[in-house]
C-alpha cells in the first residue's frame, strides 16, 4: 500500500547533495514551498563530525574500512559497496560508484576543489571535433559563479591563466614547503603553479568564521569554515520555514499523470520500508548523476515507456568520470624536518593546471596536478613500507643501505623519524571524453533491497585516456627530479592502463542526462529542463556534456542555481 | 574536557571571532591531548591472539621498535593489543598473522630446538637477520620475508599512531592556527626557499 501525503508540494527536490542544496537555498528564498528526499541520515558535523580526534582515540587508528572508504574519521556515510544496494557491470568493463546516504551528500568530505569551468571547456566539439558542444557558453554561466564565490566563499589568486577563469577570491593561504619545492621545479621545467582554489574560508565570510588550519575538512568542520551542502544551503533554507526534509528516503520514481506529467515522487522510506509518495508541482531530480538516470530509467510509462523524459534514448549514456593516477616521490632534503605545525587547510595549497595546449600530443583534452605531501598526522599506514626506502635514503641505518633496505631495532626506529614529512606526489586528474557507448541503464534481473531494479554499467577507457595518463605519469616523474626527489613508483606499462584508476574512482560522474538544443540527442534542454517533461529538472551533474579535467561541485552548483532561477521564473509567470 | 564538550564550546565560538577574527585557543588546543590512548582489549582479554601468539607478538614487536630515550618500545605504547584488536576486525590479515607466526615458530624449532619465545636474544636476532631484508633474504625463507614485513608495516602503524608515538615524532598539528603563516624562516632558509614567487604570482 502506498502512503500518499495529502499536501502538494511547489517543488520535490530529490537528493541534498551540492546540487539539491544549492535549489532548495535559492527556491526557499523566492517563497516556494520546497520537500527535500534524502536516500540517508540526517547527519550534523558540529554534533557527528570528527574534527580534532586523534589518531589513537580510536583502536582503528583512523584506518579505511568497507563503511569508511577515506578512513574511520571521514565526514561521508556511503562508499563504493553498500549493504543491499548492490550495481552490476556488462562484462569485460570496470565501474566503481560511489554513493553518500547523508544529509548534505558527497558536500561533507570532498577536497573543496572549486574549479571554474573555462570557456574551452563548453565547446570542445569546435575546438577538436570530440564530443559535443553545451548549449551555454562560459559566459551563460560566469555570473552564476560569481554569485557562487561571494555566497560560499572561496580562496585563490586572479592568475589570468588560460582557460582557468578567476573568481572573487579570498586571499590563498602560504604555500607549505613541499609545495614551495613543487614550485621551484616546476618553474625548470616550464609548468605552472598556481594558488589552488579551494571553497575555504581565509578570512570570516557571510557569518562563518576563518579556517583554523587543522586540514581536517573532510571529517566535517564544526565552525562551517569550509563549504558543505547543509551549512551554506540547507540549514539557511530550513531558518525560511519553507524547506522540508525527509531523511531515509529513497526514491523509486517520479510519478506522472495521464499526460505524462510529473506530480510527484515515490520513495521507499529505509527504515519502516514502507512505500510513501509526495506530490508536487515540480521535481528537481538532484541525486548524483548515475542515481538520477537510475530514477528516470526506472520511471515508465505509458507516455514515458523508455523511462521518463527520455524520447532521445540518451539518458544512462555519456558517462564520464575523471581520469586519475598518483606518483609518488621522496625528498631527500625534506629529511630530517624541525619541529613545527605544518597542517595547514584541509587540501593542497597550489594548484598545477593543464599546461600542455599548445604541445603536439596524442590525447585531446588536458589534466591538471593535485599535490599532496607534508608532516600530517600519523595514523594507520604511517610508516608502511620503509623497508623500499630506508635501502636507499637512509643517513644512520649502515646494514639498511648495505643490505638494500628492511631492518629492525633502533636503527629502524630512526627512519621513520627521519622520513617524516619527506614524502610527497602528485594526483592526475584529467578530462574523459564524451563517448555515446558508455553508458549505465537498468540490470534486467537485479534488484536492491528495497525492490529498485539496479543500474548496470558498460564504460570502457580509450586511448584518449590512456595517452593521456601516460602523459601525466611522466610530466610528474619529470617534476619529482626537478624538485630534486626521487621517483619511487613504478612506471606502469600500457598493458597496466599506464596506472589509470578504474573509471567511478575519482566519483566524478557526469553526463548521464545531458543537456542539449536538440530533443533528439539530448533529454534537457539549456535550462536543464525535460525536454519531454517541462515539470522535472535536473541539477546535478548529469546535464554535462563534456567533463573538462576540473572537479564538477562549482559547476554543477552554477548549473543549479541558473536552473533554480529558471524555475522561479517560468513559476511567475505560471508556466510550471 | 572532553573532545564533545571542546566542540560545544567552540560552537559558541563564531561570535567574537566574527567580531574581532581571533581564536582563544589555549582551553582547546590542549583539550584533546589529554585523551588518553584507546586500548583495544581494555580489559586484557584477547580478541584474536592466543596467550602463546599474543607473548610473541610482544617480543616480536619489541625487537622491531624497541625503547630508547625518546619514546618506549613497541609492548610498551599498546602495540601488542592494537594488533590483537585490528587483526581481528580483519579478516583478510588472520591467516597470513597466524601463519607468519607459527612459522616463525616452526622456523626457530628447526634453527634452534625451541619456538621463538624460548630462543635467547641472539638466536632471534639471527632469525631476524635472516627475514628482516627482502632483497638480500635467501629464497628458503621467503615466507618469513613476507611475514616479517608486514609485521614491521603494523607495528609501525600502532606505534607512531599513539600520543607517545607523535610526540617523539614531534608532531604538532590537529590544534587551532590563530594566522597561518607557512614555515618558520628558519627552515626556509634551510632549505633555501622564500615565497618571492608566491608574492608575485
Amino acid at each position: 500500500m502506498q502512503i500518499i501525503s495529502p499536501k502538494i508540494y511547489d517543488v520535490a527536490i530529490v537528493g541534498s547533495g551540492a546540487g539539491g542544496g544549492m535549489t532548495a537555498h535559492v527556491l526557499t528564498q523566492a517563497g516556494a514551498d520546497v520537500v527535500m528526499l534524502e536516500a540517508g541520515q540526517l547527519w550534523d558535523a558540529n554534533e557527528d563530525g570528527d574534527m580534532f580526534a586523534w589518531s589513537y582515540d580510536s583502536p582503528r587508528r583512523g584506518a579505511s574500512s568497507r563503511e569508511k572508504p577515506f578512513g574511520e574519521f571521514d565526514g561521508c556515510i556511503g562508499g563504493w559497496d553498500i549493504d543491499g544496494e548492490p550495481y552490476t557491470r556488462a562484462a569485460g568493463t570496470e565501474w566503481d560508484w560511489f554513493r553518500a546516504r547523508m544529509l548534505g551528500g558527497r558536500t561533507n568530505h570532498w577536497g573543496r576543489i572549486s574549479l571554474r569551468f573555462g570557456p574551452d571547456d563548453f565547446r570542445g566539439r569546435s575546438l577538436d571535433g570530440l564530443g559535443d558542444d553545451w548549449p551555454i557558453t562560459y559566459d551563460d554561466l560566469a555570473p552564476y559563479y560569481d554569485r557562487l564565490d561571494d555566497l560560499v566563499g572561496i580562496f585563490g589568486n586572479r592568475d589570468g591563466f588560460h582557460n582557468e577563469p578567476d573568481g572573487n577570491f579570498l586571499p590563498p593561504p602560504k604555500p607549505r614547503v613541499h609545495e614551495l619545492l613543487v614550485m621551484q621545479g616546476a618553474k625548470k621545467i616550464g609548468i605552472p603553479v598556481l594558488a589552488n582554489r579551494l571553497s575555504i574560508l581565509t578570512r570570516a565570510h557571510n557569518g562563518r568564521p576563518a579556517c583554523h588550519y587543522c586540514s581536517q575538512c573532510g571529517r566535517g568542520c564544526s565552525t562551517n569554515s569550509n563549504f558543505s551542502s547543509p551549512s551554506v544551503f540547507i540549514n539557511p533554507a530550513q531558518l525560511t520555514g519553507n524547506l522540508e526534509v525527509i531523511p531515509h528516503a529513497m526514491v523509486r520514481e517520479v510519478t506522472t499523470d495521464t499526460e505524462g506529467k510529473a506530480t510527484g515522487v515515490s520513495y521507499v522510506n529505509t527504515q519502516d520500508l514502507q512505500e510513501y509518495q509526495v506530490r508536487a508541482r515540480v521535481v528537481v531530480l538532484a541525486a548524483s548523476a548515475c542515481s538520477t538516470a537510475r530514477i528516470m530509467l526506472n520511471s515508465k510509462s505509458p507516455r514515458h515507456p523508455n523511462g521518463l523524459g527520455n524520447s532521445s534514448d540518451v539518458i544512462g549514456r555519456y558517462l564520464m568520470d575523471t581520469t586519475g593516477a598518483s606518483i609518488v616521490g621522496f625528498f631527500p632534503q625534506l629529511m630530517n624536518r624541525p619541529a613545527y605545525n605544518e597542517d595547514g587547510v584541509g587540501g593542497a595549497h597550489v594548484y598545477i593546471p593543464w599546461f600542455g595546449y599548445n604541445e603536439r600530443r596524442d590525447f585531446a583534452r588536458g589534466y591538471h596536478f593535485e599535490v599532496w605531501g607534508g608532516r600530517g598526522q600519523p595514523s594507520y599506514g604511517f610508516g608502511g613500507g620503509i623497508h623500499n626506502l630506508n635501502g636507499l635514503f637512509s643517513e644512520t641505518n649502515t646494514t639498511a643501505r648495505e643490505r638494500g633496505g628492511g631492518g629492525y631495532g633502533l636503527a629502524l626506529k630512526e627512519d621513520y623519524r627521519q622520513f617524516f614529512g619527506a614524502i610527497g606526489g602528485f594526483s592526475i586528474r584529467g578530462e574523459m571524453v564524451a563517448r555515446r557507448e558508455n553508458h549505465c541503464d537498468i540490470d534486467p534481473t537485479v534488484v536492491d533491497k528495497y525492490g529498485i531494479p539496479v543500474l548496470r554499467f558498460n564504460v570502457r577507457w580509450s586511448d584518449q585516456e590512456y595517452n593521456q595518463v601516460q602523459h601525466g605519469q611522466l610530466k610528474a616523474r619529470e617534476l619529482i627530479e626537478a624538485m630534486g626527489g626521487e621517483v619511487l613508483s613504478r612506471m606502469p606499462t600500457r598493458e597496466e592502463g599506464y596506472g589509470i584508476n578504474k573509471p567511478g574512482r575519482i566519483i566524478h560522474e557526469v553526463g548521464t542526462v545531458r543537456m542539449g538544443d536538440d530533443p533528439r540527442t539530448s533529454a534537457l534542454n539549456s535550462h536543464c529542463q525535460s525536454h519531454d517533461v517541462p515539470n522535472v529538472f535536473v541539477a546535478d551533474a548529469a546535464p554535462f556534456v563534456s567533463q573538462a579535467h576540473k572537479n564538477t561541485t562549482w559547476t554543477l552548483m552554477a548549473l543549479a542555481w541558473r536552473t533554480a532561477d529558471h524555475i522561479v521564473e517560468l513559476r511567475n509567470q505560471g508556466q510550471v | 574536557m572532553d573532545r564533545r564538550t571542546s566542540l560545544k564550546l567552540l560552537a559558541l565560538a563564531p561570535l567574537p571571532v566574527v567580531a574581532g577574527c581571533e581564536w582563544s585557543s589555549s582551553d582547546v588546543q590542549h583539550a584533546h591531548e589529554s585523551t588518553t590512548a584507546a586500548q583495544a582489549a581494555g580489559d586484557g582479554t584477547l580478541q584474536f591472539f592466543t596467550e602463546h601468539e599474543f607473548e610473541t607478538v610482544k617480543v616480536l614487536a619489541d625487537l622491531v621498535i624497541p625503547a630508547d630515550d625518546r619514546s618506549g618500545s613497541a609492548s610498551e605504547l599498546g602495540v601488542p593489543q592494537f594488533m590483537d584488536f585490528f587483526v581481528s576486525e580483519q579478516p583478510t590479515m588472520q591467516t597470513p598473522m597466524r601463519g607468519g607466526l607459527a612459522w616463525l615458530d616452526m622456523h626457530s624449532r628447526r634453527r634452534f630446538g625451541h619456538p621463538f619465545l624460548e630462543a635467547t636474544n641472539d638466536e632471534r636476532i639471527r632469525i631476524l637477520d635472516e627475514i628482516a631484508y627482502p632483497n638480500d633474504a635467501a629464497p628458503e625463507v621467503q615466507h618469513g620475508v613476507v611475514f616479517f614485513t608486514r609485521f614491521r608495516d603494523l607495528t609501525a602503524s600502532g606505534f607512531w599512531t599513539t600520543k607517545a608515538g607523535m610526540d617523539d615524532l614531534q608532531y604538532l598539528g590537529n590544534t587551532f592556527v590563530q594566522t597561518w603563516e607557512g614555515a618558520p624562516p628558519s627552515e626556509m632558509e634551510r632549505l633555501g626557499l622564500t615565497f618571492d614567487d608566491w608574492e608575485t604570482i
